[in-house]
């Protein structure tokens, strides 16, 4: 674990993008997966929430980069030693930040963007209501005093 | 000697908008007929400069004059023509350029194609699409020129990425800069209008169209760049939340809002205010969109840092024209007064509900989208935000969207009653929730998505059906039918575009949710199952193209023995660019595709391959041409044929 941060760290950036590019190593590899069908699913669930730490939006699920196979194989060994899910998701968290959470935690300011989408939309029935109020959505039903006068006169005759 | 003549058309075409810019906008304030009558011709002579400026760097890029910055950067003698000229617009100075022409060429069609329009509202109109252009036309001249020549000319360019070589992906910008750039003229229209001080059915009738045909631009753009990336990226996604699809994502929400809400205004004299700020919205998020895209600041805040000068200028762009036309909504809005009134239960509700939803979800988008930078930069507090947060976040509001749709199509305008509506829709309901359980009663152990999203997905297309059925009366089966193919072509584009939406959704939630995928070393020769397939690996060898080599492989795909398709994967080099494709195989078929990658050689011999089926995956672009032929129906709508002579007389009446 150590020894591949050091691998990373020291890598001028220019040779980890040709490291990058040269080596077209396509996503999740056969000699990483899992024998038991029930975890190897668990930790291709968990892998497509965790972003590559180098690259740009990109899974560890579907990324190339060297890295991303040391997260999918640490994934599955710590879900091989038993962990669960969250722990397993934990133990990257704990070693590379929060920042790899494609799904952000709702805590503290995230709850700005969980919350930002059902706030704007109590606003808008808020504002639609309150407009469709104000214009008196069915004035068509009642009668202006003069009108009312009328009908009066009508029904008494 | 060309490429000077189309730099030069360039600078005389900022010119000429800076002219079409100010002074029809003073002659209309002023009522000075002569000056309102130059922006005519000023919109003509721009477009046909950006047009001409445009042609001598295509001709830069298909003689591969070297002595050209971008054309080194972007290409290379052995480059297919096809990708010599889609070069033109493969880089960020060329695809600004197309921008201009674009905008350009939708100021010049309402020159042209606007004869009824009150000439007030029409030198309006022109003067602000002008000053868009005097903006990006700056922008492109002082930050971004494509006719910088470089001191010594190379032997040959650095070609274009070649992930960017390809069809679907050639025709992906020019679909999307329509669709961003004509919601330009919405925005023009708004700000025109709020100028004016006036807003009324012809307003929206005008506005209506270019309003669609953007919006027809941007659902097809969309749909080719999924596509491309469903079958160039090598892993079947087709939609990866990523910051440049958000960015044209955003406005396609908006401008399928705007394009219902101006249907009320049209026809119903209400929801003005709302409308004009949609327009402009819209049209903010298109700029937004181009700044993202462009600056490269989402990506990375310091590749932003780095070459600040680009995004900075759009940044202004952005806060001007938004930050202006939302001043001028602020100051003028109170006087669009609402004609039409209605009730709580009625089409303009359904309506409101529809642009509420839409505009929202647009919201969600754009806040997952900037909210990195924001935690960053505000925070400081390294987030990220994917595709599983879009997944929880947007999802909702599009079930929201699809489960009231039906209805509120089928409702009445003013005071509709909902009892009828839905018992009407009881057999579409009924169909659809049976779906649902039979799917989720053959499915074992998976998640509720794919029976959940056929059960939304059957609910929208049966009740599309159901809507077209009932715009046919009461009598016989005959007569029925009989009226039914002289249904005004609105009615037809209404249902088709409903129908396309179910088809997407249902296609979406099935590609997620029942999808096989198949990981493994095959040696050659060698038979493995794959669902209810056989795929066998015949051999693999090396091939040589134009502009790069490629590791082809040749796998027989079978059913119970017989053939069902021989594909052909592949793994390109391109030594020019350095980099490395895959080319997955697909058997395209209707109710699944075979998607088939190879991988690497393995040490053991062997070879790595990934093979998927992916479930009605042609449903999901075939529901979005669908979509976009259901507007284009009802963009050749009676109304609009006829609108520009007929409407002549009634422009005048003012909203009030």
């Amino acid at each position: 674990m150590k020894r591949l941060q050091r691998w990373w760290a020291d890598c001028p950036p220019y040779i980890l993008a040709f490291l990058l590019l040269a080596t077209p190593v396509a996503a999740v590899q056969p000699d990483e997966m899992l024998a038991d069908p029930v975890l190897e699913a668990r930790a291709r669930e968990i892998s497509r929430d965790i972003r590559c730490p180098v690259c740009q939006g990109e899974t560890i699920d579907d990324s190339n980069a060297p890295i991303s196979r040391d997260l999918r194989i640490i994934i599955r060994e710590r879900l091989v030693a038993g962990d669960t899910d969250e722990e397993a998701v934990d133990y990257i968290v704990a070693r590379y930040g929060e920042g790899v959470l494609f799904k952000p935690r709702a805590t503290g300011s995230n709850l700005i963007l969980w919350l930002a989408g059902p706030a704007l939309l109590l606003v808008g029935v808020g504002v639609a209501v309150a407009s469709g109020r104000r214009r008196g959505m069915v004035p068509e039903a009642a009668l202006s005093e003069a009108e009312e006068a009328r009908l009066e006169e009508i029904l008494k005759k | 000697m060309i490429v000077e003549l189309g730099h030069f058309a360039l600078i005389l075409a900022l010119m000429v908008a800076l002219v079409q810019a100010t002074l029809p906008l003073w002659g209309a304030q002023r009522g000075d007929a002569r000056l309102m009558a130059l922006a005519e011709p000023a919109a003509l002579m721009q477009a046909v400069l950006v047009a001409a400026s445009f042609g001598a760097l295509t001709w830069a890029f298909v003689v591969s004059d070297f002595s050209l910055i971008v054309v080194v950067n972007n290409s290379h003698t052995l480059k297919p023509m096809l990708y010599k000229v889609a070069g033109v617009w493969g880089n960020h100075e060329g695809s600004l350029l197309l921008w201009v022409l674009i905008l350009a060429v939708y100021g010049a069609a309402v020159a042209l194609f606007g004869q009824g329009l009150p000439t007030r509202l029409k030198a309006r109109v022109l003067a602000v699409q002008g000053l868009i252009g005097v903006a990006f036309l700056a922008f492109l001249l002082w930050t971004s020129n494509p006719f910088w020549r470089v001191d010594v000319p190379p032997m040959n360019g650095q070609d274009l990425n070649p992930l960017l070589q390809d069809p679907g992906l050639a025709f992906h910008p020019p679909f999307l800069y329509l669709g961003y750039v004509g919601l330009s003229m919405a925005f023009s229209f708004a700000v025109a209008a709020l100028i004016e001080g006036r807003v009324d059915a012809a307003w929206g009738r005008w506005v209506r169209p270019w309003t669609l045909a953007a919006w027809i631009f941007l659902t097809i753009g969309i749909a080719l760049g999924s596509w491309w990336a469903y079958y160039e990226l090598g892993w079947g996604g087709f939609w990866f939340w990523d910051p440049v699809e958000n960015a044209s994502f955003m406005p396609w929400l908006l401008a399928a809002a705007l394009l219902h809400s101006s249907i009320v205004v049209e026809k119903r004299e209400s929801l003005k205010a709302w409308t004009i700020l949609l327009a402009i919205l819209a049209f903010g998020f298109s700029l937004i969109g181009t700044f993202i895209v462009r600056s490269g600041v989402i990506t990375s805040v310091h590749a932003f840092a780095n070459d600040p000068e680009r995004g900075v200028f759009i940044l202004m762009i952005l806060g001007f024209f938004t930050g202006g036309a939302l001043v001028l909504f602020a100051a003028r809005a109170g006087v669009m007064e609402a004609k039409g009134v209605f009730a709580m239960v009625s089409r303009e509700t359904a309506l409101v509900a529809n642009n509420i939803l839409l505009t929202v979800a647009a919201f969600v988008v754009f806040v997952g989208t900037i909210w990195p930078l924001v935690a960053e930069l505000a925070l400081g507090r390294a987030v990220s935000v994917g595709e599983p947060f879009f997944n929880a976040a947007f999802t909702p509001f599009m079930v929201g969207l699809a489960t009231i749709l039906p209805v509120g199509a089928m409702l009445a305008w003013k005071r509709g009653a909902l009892g009828r509506t839905l018992r009407g829709l009881l057999p579409a309901l009924a169909l659809a929730l049976a779906l649902g359980a039979l799917a989720f009663a053959m499915q074992t152990g998976r998640s509720a998505l794919g029976p959940v999203g056929l059960m939304l997905g059957a609910w929208v297309v049966l009740g599309a059906l159901t809507d077209l059925w009932a715009r046919t009366g009461r009598e016989g089966i005959g007569a029925r039918l009989a009226r039914l193919s002289r249904l005004p072509r609105a009615d037809w584009g209404r249902v088709l575009a409903h129908g396309g939406l179910g088809i997407t959704i249902f296609a979406v939630a099935a590609m997620l949710s029942w999808k096989v995928e198949d990981i493994r070393v095959v040696q050659l020769g060698e038979t493995y199952p794959l669902g209810r397939y056989e795929v066998r690996l015949d051999e693999v060898h090396e091939v040589e193209g134009p502009n790069y080599v490629s590791t082809m492989g040749r796998m027989t795909v079978m059913r119970n023995g017989a053939v069902v398709a021989v594909l052909s994967p592949e793994k390109r080099v391109y030594p020019v660019a350095a980099m490395p494709t895959t080319e997955a195989a697909i058997d395209y078929g209707f109710l699944r595709d075979i998607y088939l990658v190879l991988g690497d050689r393995q040490a053991s011999g062997g070879w790595a391959v990934r093979s998927y089926i992916e479930p009605f995956a042609n449903w999901l672009w075939g529901g979005a041409i669908i979509m976009a032929l259901g507007g284009v129906l009802s963009l050749t709508d009676r109304r609009y044929r006829v609108a520009a002579g007929a409407r002549r007389g009634a422009v005048g009446v003012p909203a009030e």
